[in-house]
């Protein structure tokens, strides 16, 4: 993998020297931007492979700036938002940003979620089988195996167990899975993944009470694990 | 006017003309220059347009003197008030010093004398309650003869009107008369003064015993003329006056033009400063009598009409009962020719004096009646119990019919008996002498029986009607009793007030300094700017006005204040269809406004005490809050500060250091969301985000945001059957769970098993977080959920009060015990609704 080009912006001059301190220049190169207006400017003349964006911007809010970036770019967007705040992170990840993290944060979780957000974006077509630890949806055959043996899904159990698999390791929000799997009739049915992500875990899951690999993010989606 | 304008302006007083007449004449207008002008409002009425004050602009601009000319004019229709008075009155009350101008012709307690000396009635009137207001009198006296020299110079009016007024109004005879009437008011304000001033000074003498005077009104014409009668004796001594009106059966006959004016003459006494009584009873005497005895009233002064002799001595007169009864008291009369042929025409229309079709044919189908059966038996019974048959007839036809009707039919009766039965029989002649007398007692008895009847009949209505009042104001009280909230107060006012004055009804409660409708109208009239702007109005100035009232009274309703003790409660919008509303209906409405804001108002300041009460409990908690708080901070800050400054010094034993410092942050970090949680949940109007949720996914969640929490302790996840939906908050359910296991985490020995369980007990969901741990001790273990509550060890507080918050905003349970084997266990009850979602089928 090539030297990735990472944009922050985010208004804390302690957050951004925290970030510069401890990423591996030799992996990534980073570029700052301390407001959201220089921060666009800058995704167009850095051309970024990633955006770390803060929702907390003192020259407009952080989801006006991912609808402004999304307006002609796809580059992944992965919000930084404090707890509490999931009506905003919601909002931001339905207007196209692709993941998030809550501060305060770990290194290890961010580079988690940067890697997982730029292998989604760097990866040219789909596989047609995506792992999950030892279990292995196949995408193309409609097939899921479990440790080597087939397992049994409903047709809407498979849709929203491949619609999670296609975007593996990214949060995806209630509205979007219900809009995709059920229509956009049923974007507030909130219970329908309730249900069915249960059924899933069921199937799937090594311990379905302590899952690892089909994991809820509370008022805010569902993400699958690898 | 103007030369004192100037003098004020040289004297540095912000002076400005608001109205001045300069009739067209430049030596009045040259003097005008210098003096800031406010410009004049313009009012197109039927094509015309016309010039006012415009009072807005000068309560904006607010001058310390502002002049306004004219004092008596009649503003054009479609301004706010009828009289300019009323404007000057609404700006001084805005703290405005007026400067004005008026003939003494336009004194309303003048009004009277005024038309006796000059023939002429004035009708452009000022009420001598406004001008007593006034800081400072000035007469501007002029001999009559200057007077016409300067008409003539064309110095009072434009030249065209001149020749007209010389012969008109400003005849030398009436100038002077005039000119004594003006002197001689002057001097009774100068003398009044005096004796004010004389008795400030000997103040700590006995206080002088004032005279109390009630003002009898009668509905006829005669009425306001007794008040402005009154209303000079007042002025010369100082009495207190006490406008009285009977309400009374014995008045039913009276039109409705003559309740009018009964009407008018009680709201001029209100304006002449008069306290304003309603009594009812059947006798008029003795009602204002007893009432003045009640008062210790030394005068009475009545209205006497002078009528013809006959009408004296049959019907008796009001008047002389007064004076034979009053005793003690004092009767002043104010007679006046009677107003004859208005009163007859007015009459006539009315239904009192109307012959109806029903009436009349009842009338003649009884007196036919009578006929027959007189036929029939007069053989058999005789002449005289014929009579009596008749007579009869008339009886039972009078209660079905009007006063007029009834007397017809007694009269037509005696007609007929003397035509078919009388000797000689089928003439109109009569034989006997014995007859004629025959005749005029049962005339006599026909026409009692009949007025009686009616008499009965107006004491019923009257009653009925008393009854139907009372009852209606008992019944509002009793709804008022009942209602709690402010809004419900109104819609049931409105609801009853509509039901009783078969009107449309809106109640508009004054909130944040607005007026909002409640219990609107069937029309919805009240929602129109232009009635709203009246409402407005009405709650500034705390007045009536509206329709019916002289102020804007080109509104469809009448609004009226609703006032409690001390405060404005909001407006009382009424639109009736016969306006203006009668006396006796316009004093219900009225009581029904005062009931209504002392209930409103009540309802009022009990919100604002239980808010206050409520501010006083969150104010404590907050202040326990704060204490545990700073403590609960402090201590991770501490660490990390002394762990950062360590490693700063160049300290080589980092890791230690370095883990204090991630483990603190990540510590501050829970209370500093704790302390959010609970400022955002205390705050009140927290909107709970209800959705489904699983217990399952809630536990999962909350053990994954609490596990780096829990270091190397050993955690199970019992779900225990299966578990219906759940509609809470989810995050708030999820934090209150996250809290409950570091809680544990945080006491119990790092080698200890954790158990987190799920199940349904009875329409609720337990969660139960359980530890082999040391338990809580049984100091604490009580008071733990209990509001206020907040450990300093290490904050046992704020986590758990977030808990206790949340469960309580769900309607849920929060208890703790220390089990059997010695741990503590903590369990959160939710209760689950009683229908689950409907699931797609697939």
């Amino acid at each position: 993998m090539s030297k990735s080009k990472l944009l922050v912006i985010d208004d804390e001059l302690a957050i951004r020297r925290f970030l510069r301190a401890s990423i591996d220049p030799a992996v990534f190169d980073l570029v700052e931007a301390e407001d959201g207006a220089t921060g666009i400017r800058m995704v167009a003349t850095e051309a970024p492979d990633l955006i770390l964006l803060d929702l907390g911007l003192p020259d407009m809010y952080g989801v006006e700036v991912t609808q402004r970036i999304r307006e002609w770019s796809q580059t992944p967007i992965i919000i930084l938002s404090a707890r509490g705040d999931e009506m905003n992170k919601v909002v931001a990840l339905d207007a196209g940003a692709n993941d998030y993290l809550t501060k305060p944060f770990g290194l290890a979780e961010l580079f988690a979620r940067v890697r997982a957000a730029l292998r989604l974006s760097q990866k040219r077509g789909q596989d047609a089988v995506v792992t999950l630890g030892d279990v292995h949806v196949d995408l193309a055959a409609h097939i899921v195996r479990r440790k080597g043996e087939e397992i049994h899904l409903t047709k809407t159990e498979f849709r929203l167990l491949a619609l999670l698999a296609k975007n593996l390791g990214k949060v995806m929000t209630h509205k979007q899975l219900l809009t995709e799997v059920w229509g956009p009739e049923y974007a507030d049915e909130l219970h329908y993944l309730r249900v069915y992500s249960q059924q899933i875990r069921a199937k799937i899951e090594e311990d379905p009470t302590q899952p690892k690999l089909l994991i809820t993010e509370t008022g805010v989606g569902y993400r699958l694990k690898d | 006017m103007l030369g004192e304008a100037h003098q004020h302006r040289e004297r540095g007083i912000d002076v400005a003309i608001g109205y001045i007449e300069t009739h067209g004449r430049a030596e009045t207008e040259s003097l005008a220059i210098g003096i800031p002008v406010i410009p004049l409002r313009e009012i197109t009425y039927k094509g015309a347009t016309l010039f006012e004050p415009d009072i807005d602009e000068i309560i904006v601009l607010k001058p310390d003197l502002v002049l306004i000319d004219e004092l008596p004019h009649t503003n054009a229709e479609g301004s706010r008030h009828k009289k300019r008075w009323q404007d000057i009155e609404e700006i001084l009350d805005a703290g405005i010093d007026v400067c004005t101008a008026m003939n003494i012709q336009h004194l309303e307690s003048m009004n009277d004398v005024v038309a006796q000396v000059t023939g002429i009635r004035v009708q452009e009137t000022v009420p001598d309650a406004f001008i007593e207001r006034a800081n400072e009198i000035e007469v501007i006296d002029i001999p009559p003869g200057e007077l016409q020299q300067r008409l003539r110079e064309g110095k009072v009016y434009v030249p065209e009107k001149v020749d007209q007024a010389l012969d008109g109004f400003f005849k030398a005879s009436n100038l002077t008369a005039l000119r004594e009437l003006a002197l001689r008011r002057a001097a009774d304000t100068v003398d009044a003064e005096m004796r004010r001033l004389r008795t400030q000074e000997g103040a700590g003498g006995p206080w002088a015993t004032r005279e109390r005077v009630v003002v009898c009104i009668a509905p006829n014409a005669m009425a306001s003329r007794v008040v402005r009668a009154a209303a000079r004796i007042s002025a010369a001594s100082h009495a207190d006056m006490i406008a009285v009106a009977v309400d009374s059966d014995r008045q039913a006959s009276r039109s409705d033009l003559e309740r009018g004016q009964a009407t008018d003459a009680l709201e001029l006494a209100k304006t002449l400063g008069m306290e304003v009584v309603t009594l009812s009873g059947h006798d008029i005497v003795d009602e204002v009598l007893r009432f003045a005895f009640k008062r210790n009233a030394t005068l009475v002064v009545v209205g006497k009409p002078i009528r013809a002799r006959w009408k004296e001595l049959l019907f008796g007169s009001v008047v002389d009962e007064m004076v034979r009864a009053s005793g003690d008291v004092d009767v002043y009369v104010v007679t006046a020719d009677e107003p004859t042929t208005d009163r007859r025409r007015d009459r006539a229309k009315t239904s009192q004096g109307s012959i109806t079709l029903l009436g009349a044919g009842l009338g003649l189908l009884f007196i036919g009646i009578a006929t027959a059966l007189g036929f029939a038996l007069f053989e058999l019974v005789g002449i005289a119990n014929v009579a009596m048959l008749y007579v009869l007839g008339v009886a039972i036809a009078a209660v079905r019919s009007y006063p007029i009707e009834s007397a017809l039919t007694a009269v037509i009766s005696v007609l007929s008996f003397n035509f078919f039965f009388v000797e000689p029989r089928f003439s109109f002649a009569v034989s006997d002498t014995r007859y004629i007398v025959l005749l005029l007692v049962m005339l006599f008895v026909a026409l009692v029986i009949s007025t009686l009847t009616q008499r009965l009949k107006g004491q019923l209505k009257d009653a009925s009607e008393r009854e139907r009042r009372t009852s209606s104001l008992y019944r509002l009280s009793q709804l008022l009793a009942q209602q709690r909230g402010k809004r419900e107060l109104a819609a049931v006012a409105a609801q009853e007030i509509r039901s009783v004055f078969d009107g449309d009804v809106s109640v508009l409660l004054a909130e944040q300094g607005k007026l909002t409708p409640i219990g609107s109208s069937d029309s919805g009239f009240e929602q129109k700017p232009s009635e709203l702007a009246v409402a407005t109005w009405v709650a500034e100035h705390r007045q009536p006005a509206g329709a019916g009232t002289d102020t804007l009274p080109g509104a469809a309703a009448l609004y009226l204040p609703l006032l409690g003790s001390e405060r404005l409660a909001g407006v009382l919008a009424v639109q009736v269809s016969h306006k203006p509303l009668p006396l006796g209906p316009r004093r219900l409405l009225e009581t029904f406004a005062n009931s209504l804001g002392l209930a409103l108002e009540r309802a009022i300041l009990a919100k604002e005490s239980n808010d206050a009460r409520v501010q006083v409990e969150s104010e404590r908690i907050r202040s326990t809050l704060l204490s545990s708080i700073s403590h609960d901070l402090r201590t991770p800050l501490t660490s990390i500060t002394g762990a950062a400054s360590s490693l700063k010094e160049g300290n080589p034993n980092q890791a230690p250091l370095i883990e204090t410092i991630y483990d603190e942050s990540i510590r501050l970090n829970h209370q500093i969301q704790n302390l959010l949680d609970m400022t955002r949940l205390q705050s009140g109007g927290v909107e709970l985000n209800l959705d489904w949720h699983l217990a399952q996914d809630l536990i999962t969640s909350a053990l994954e945001h609490s596990r780096s929490s829990l270091g190397p302790r050993d955690v199970q996840v019992e779900i225990r059957g299966h578990i219906p939906l759940l509609r809470v908050d989810g995050l708030l359910i999820e934090k209150a769970l996250v809290n409950l296991i570091e809680n544990t985490g945080r006491h119990t020995p790092p080698e200890s098993r954790i158990a987190l369980v799920a199940e349904t007990q009875d329409h609720n969901v337990v969660f139960q977080v359980r530890d082999n741990g040391p338990g809580v001790s049984e100091e604490i273990l009580h008071k733990l959920f209990k509001p206020g509550y907040h450990s300093r060890s290490g904050g046992y507080g704020l986590g758990l009060a977030v808990v206790k918050v949340v469960t309580d905003l769900h309607n849920g349970k929060i208890q703790v015990r220390n089990t059997e084997e010695g741990g503590a266990e903590f369990s959160l009850k939710l209760p689950l609704t009683e229908h689950q979602p409907e699931m797609p089928i697939e």
